[in-house]
């Protein structure tokens, strides 16, 4: 570095962290040299949440969140989102990004999450990123909720009120609830704009600092590998990690590789496929909101549906409550159990590698329940496997597994024979 | 386990049935110029009375092959100046008392109607070649996949009348299905043949209007992918140099 430039990063570095801070959390920051496939997901969740703000800040500029009719009779932010698809240059394109986004938000989460439970990577001592992590699923599932209204179809709008209804099922305070939410006692314009305050400035703001205190958190322990063993136990003569490598420019070349072959799979739906056979944009949300005309079947987009089927299960009132209000209680239990991953799990390793039969045979029915009541999620409740099989059993089914994976989680992990887990890292 | 994720992506496709199905033709849809002209053409002086298209405007038909002349002189009936979108001239609130529903808006109806039974050009095919006569109905037109529809057989003086021949067929559930075969009854100005070609040439236009940038966004998707694949395989071996020394 010439001499200047150097003088000019003193003076900086002596009124604000800059050098250190790239070291600390880029070429000093050492991660296990043996991370695999599961690994990537985690840099292109950033990528996505990148993605989505910068296309978002380009929707904001043309989008109007105004259910009023126009001259045509059609809602105007419904017209406003064909209006960025047709007339906007290049909007058709921000808006394909940004609704592919949403469901590619999705998949990298769920796969991260994945990963943390084929490696044990909530584990202590890094419990916190866990909760982070949670936390960041939760508000995700609200921000994505609330963008879905924006469109202002008839799935925005019905899917709304039934989620919204929901809340009135709580006890005492339910009903105002659910009234402070729309700010209207129907779905309406009041609502739609509320939920575009929350949707552009609000959860963001939220996702951000979850998403840097999760990071952060991260870099304080150390990243977990897919041996489950800590590579801060053997250090070198130099005082780094023996397994550890300089996550710059290591992995930053290496997740350039991950962004790339991302990206190819992205623009694939964003060019040939943005409707994602239905399933990203749903063919009902091309009709404009109609609060007089209910669909006859209201599903919700597919990252919900898994959480939807938990709470379609509870069919039985209970000590003198509504079955609604415990299937709101199943589906954000259904979230909130996840947090306690971190002690509920009591096996001595932490990596699939060296887990027994029983964690891997439990996880792998765990995986295929939660695929299959997110495929129901998406189905009436009368929904027939092959005609036959109804639905609504093996909904309830998986339900009550998806449950009893966690809650007995500390025993069977417990009971579980595993292998002796390596000193370090094994490639 | 890759396998296992490959099985269950691919889930959903397989597991399909139940409730109403709905039979839908293959709709033969065309981007040719000259189909999605005819088609336009047929839209402008069928549709585009009862049914708006209000996020599309004239001067984009230039993108079929269209003059700016050519869309002023022939097609331009509800608008003063080319860049004004398809809007008409009825009101909504009377159109209620006339149909019973107003007339949807046609812009995004070939994206809307699609279904796990068929695509939104399926579904319009079907629906513009199945209208039948039906004196029960107040227009005197039902339809076989929109029973009781509001809208009456506007394309009636093109297909002529078709009488429907009702027959009840066993489902495998105990319960009755409605089959109706539809058969010719008095002759329109177009051949069956010709019907269809002119139903599908205006199907195609409603999916061209849908997306007018479909295809645009067919073209530089496949630029973006090749590129990609390019920066992959760069991206790949500059991972492979920096890692050389890591065992």
């Amino acid at each position: 570095m010439t001499t200047k430039a150097q003088a000019v990063l003193d003076w900086v570095d002596e009124r604000f962290p800059l050098t250190s801070s790239i070291k600390g959390h880029l070429t000093e920051y050492y991660a296990p040299k043996n991370f695999n496939f599961w690994y990537f997901f985690g840099s292109l969740a950033l990528l996505v949440l990148v993605i989505q703000i910068v296309t978002g800040i380009f929707l904001v500029m043309h989008y109007k969140p105004d259910a009023s009719l126009n001259a045509s009779g059609v809602p105007v932010a419904f017209a406003s989102v064909e209006y960025i698809m047709r007339d906007v240059p290049g909007g058709w394109i921000i808006r394909y990004m940004h609704s592919t986004g949403a469901s590619a938000f999705f998949v990298v989460v769920y796969l991260h999450m994945f990963r943390g439970l084929l490696y044990g990577s909530y584990r202590k001592p890094r419990e916190l990123i866990w909760i982070f992590g949670t936390l960041i699923f939760l508000a995700l599932m609200a921000e994505a909720f609330m963008g879905y209204l924006l469109p202002w179809g008839q799935m925005s709008f019905w899917g709304a009120q039934v989620i919204v209804n929901l809340f009135s099922a709580i006890p005492v305070i339910g009903p105002d609830l659910s009234v402070v939410i729309r700010g209207d006692f129907v779905v309406s314009d009041a609502t739609l704009n509320r939920f575009f305050s929350f949707h552009v400035i609000a959860v963001p703001l939220i996702l951000i600092g979850l998403v840097v205190a999760h990071i952060v958190a991260l870099h304080e322990v150390g990243s977990n590998n897919p041996d489950g063993v800590e590579i801060k136990k053997k250090k070198g003569a130099d005082g780094h990690p023996l397994d550890g490598i300089p996550f710059h420019p290591y992995y930053t070349v290496k997740d350039i590789v991950g962004v790339v072959g991302f990206l190819i799979v992205f623009s694939f739906i964003v060019f040939f496929a943005p409707e994602g056979g239905g399933y990203f944009l749903e063919f009902n949300n091309f009709v404009p909101a109609d609060p007089l005309k209910t669909p006859p079947h209201i599903a919700p987009v597919w990252y919900f549906t898994p959480f939807y089927s938990l709470l379609r299960a509870m069919v039985w009132p209970l000590f003198g409550l509504d079955a609604k209000f415990w299937g709101v209680v199943a589906m954000g239990g259904g979230v909130v159990i996840i947090a306690f991953l971190p002690w509920l799990d009591r096996s001595p390793a932490k990596s699939i590698r060296y887990r027994g039969p029983i964690f891997k045979t439990l996880l792998t029915i765990f995986i295929i329940g939660f695929a299959i009541l997110g495929f129901l999620g998406t189905k009436p409740p009368s929904y027939a496997f092959f005609g036959v099989i109804p639905g609504a059993p093996v909904a309830q089914l998986f339900s009550l597994y998806y449950f009893l994976f966690f809650l007995t989680m500390p025993v069977w992990s417990k009971i579980d024979k595993c292998k002796p887990v390596p000193d370090r890292v094994t490639g | 386990m890759k396998k296992l994720l490959t099985a269950l992506l691919f889930a959903p496709l397989l597991a399909f049935a139940s409730g109403a199905e709905l039979h839908l033709d293959k709709a033969p849809v065309s981007t040719e110029p000259a189909a999605l002209q005819n088609g336009a053409k047929l839209f402008v002086n069928y549709c585009l009375n009862c049914h708006g298209a209000s996020y599309m405007r004239y001067n984009r038909l230039q993108q079929i092959g269209l003059s700016e002349q050519m869309i002023k002189d022939n097609l331009m009936f509800t608008a003063d100046k080319v860049g004004e979108p398809m809007r008409i001239a009825m009101q909504r609130d009377e159109a209620k008392q006339w149909f019973g529903a107003a007339p949807p808006d046609l812009t995004v109806v070939a994206r809307s109607r699609a279904s796990e039974f068929g695509s939104g050009a399926d579904w319009l095919y079907t629906y513009l070649r199945g209208f039948y006569r039906d004196s029960e109905r107040p227009t005197g037109w039902n339809n076989v996949i929109f029973e009781n529809v509001g809208m009456p057989h506007v394309l009636y003086e093109l297909q002529g009348e078709q009488l429907a021949k009702v027959s009840e067929k066993d489902d495998g559930h105990g319960g009755k299905i409605k089959e109706i075969h539809l058969e010719q009854g008095k002759p329109g100005k177009m051949s069956k043949d010709e019907y269809d070609k002119a139903t599908a040439d205006l199907v195609s236009y409603l999916v061209w209007m849908g997306e007018p940038m479909a295809e645009t966004r067919k073209t530089i998707g496949t630029f973006v992918i090749a590129f990609l694949g390019l920066l992959f395989v760069l991206s790949y071996l500059l991972k492979k140099n920096f890692w050389k020394d890591i065992h």
